[in-house]
């Protein structure tokens, strides 16, 4: 299975249509994929708070976005999370690669990797972690389990899901 | 001319448009002199105007005016290259620049001092840049909404600060009045 194939069909077949994104090595072909698809709109962000205003804008137009991002951007987005889109009810599906997991070849990504999990516990955000290939399969149900219920959602997927870091 | 007094005189230029409104008193300010179903009034995350009315103005087609501050500018100056590199002709970017920090107490910003938001705002890439004196602002921000091209203007004017209270609304009751205008 291509799981970045998979995740920018479900994204699509959810009509989502404005995804913004801010790099990450794992998150690569993701975001190859789904700068393809003629479906999705597509803008790169320079910091995730700036991608949540992005998305926020998106949603009033009345399109469903999503924003593609590493964990550490969670240390970054906390105000924007709280006061923008959990505050005005807003749905934001958060595709995140779950840095400093296991098969983690970088020690201080560990570092946010171990508040992570927290830090989304303590803003009530559902959070989903995608650790085998099959898991994506419950991908779809989490994207409409979003736009049902108005809030964000995280789905954290770690190395061992993305295949690895091969030899690095 | 203040900030208060600026809003006042382009009351009538955005009342028939979309407009996302900076957090703090400015948002108090364009609710208390003209509130429309049109505004999205922030309410918190200081810096985001710019990228929430620019998110919408990519996402449908009528115009969509983003009022900021040169503060909450520099709070999120990486927006403006976003803003360049996918530039959409119904979005205006409208910066009051008092060069302070009026919600907070009026702390000079840098933009008051050696740092000139036009010219970051053009070495970003925004190929339509306009500096503006607050008692001309009005015939510049109607032509940049009538115009096709993305304007961003840098409006100059003094600091300092009107009394007047906070938005008691929902903010739920906010997005959905804005909602359904964008959507009419």
């Amino acid at each position: 299975m291509n799981i970045d194939k998979k995740i920018a069909d479900d994204l699509v077949a959810n009509d989502i249509s404005f995804v913004t994104t801010v790099p990450c090595k794992q998150l690569a072909g993701v975001i190859e994929e789904v700068e393809k698809r003629d479906d999705i709109f597509h803008i790169p962000s320079n910091k995730e708070d700036e991608g949540m205003g992005l998305c926020a804008g998106a949603h009033m137009a009345g399109k469903r976005p999503a924003i593609i991002m590493q964990n550490t951007a969670i240390g970054v987005t906390i105000n924007t999370l709280a006061t923008l889109i959990q505050y005005y009810r807003m749905p934001l599906p958060m595709l995140i690669s779950y840095r400093g997991e296991l098969r983690e070849p970088v020690a201080c990504q560990v570092e946010m990797a171990v508040h992570t999990k927290a830090l989304l516990a303590q803003l009530n955000i559902p959070t989903y972690h995608f650790h085998w290939q099959k898991d994506v399969e419950e991908f779809d149900n989490i994207l409409k389990y979003t736009f049902m219920c108005n809030k964000p959602v995280a789905i954290l997927t770690d190395a061992n899901f993305w295949g690895g870091y091969g030899d690095q | 001319m203040i900030r208060s007094e600026i809003l006042k005189e382009i009351a009538p230029i955005i009342r028939d448009h979309l407009v996302v409104c900076n957090i703090g008193l400015p948002s108090q300010e364009l609710h208390m002199i003209d509130d429309q179903p049109t505004n999205f009034y922030m309410l918190g995350t200081m810096g985001l105007s710019s990228s929430i009315g620019f998110g919408l103005a990519l996402a449908q087609d009528k115009p969509v005016i983003s009022i900021d501050g040169d503060g909450s500018v520099l709070t999120n100056l990486g927006t403006l290259p976003t803003i360049a590199n996918n530039a959409t002709g119904n979005y205006t970017l409208l910066i009051i620049d008092n060069g302070s920090y009026g919600s907070t107490g009026d702390q000079p910003t840098y933009a008051g001092q050696k740092t000139s938001l036009t010219a970051v705002a053009r070495a970003c890439g925004c190929d339509n840049v306009i500096e503006v004196q607050d008692k001309d602002l009005g015939p510049v921000l109607q032509s940049a909404i009538d115009s096709d091209e993305m304007t961003i203007i840098v409006c100059k004017c003094d600091s300092g600060n009107i009394k007047l209270p906070v938005i008691t609304m929902d903010p739920v009751v906010i997005k959905d009045r804005f909602m359904k205008a964008v959507a009419s």
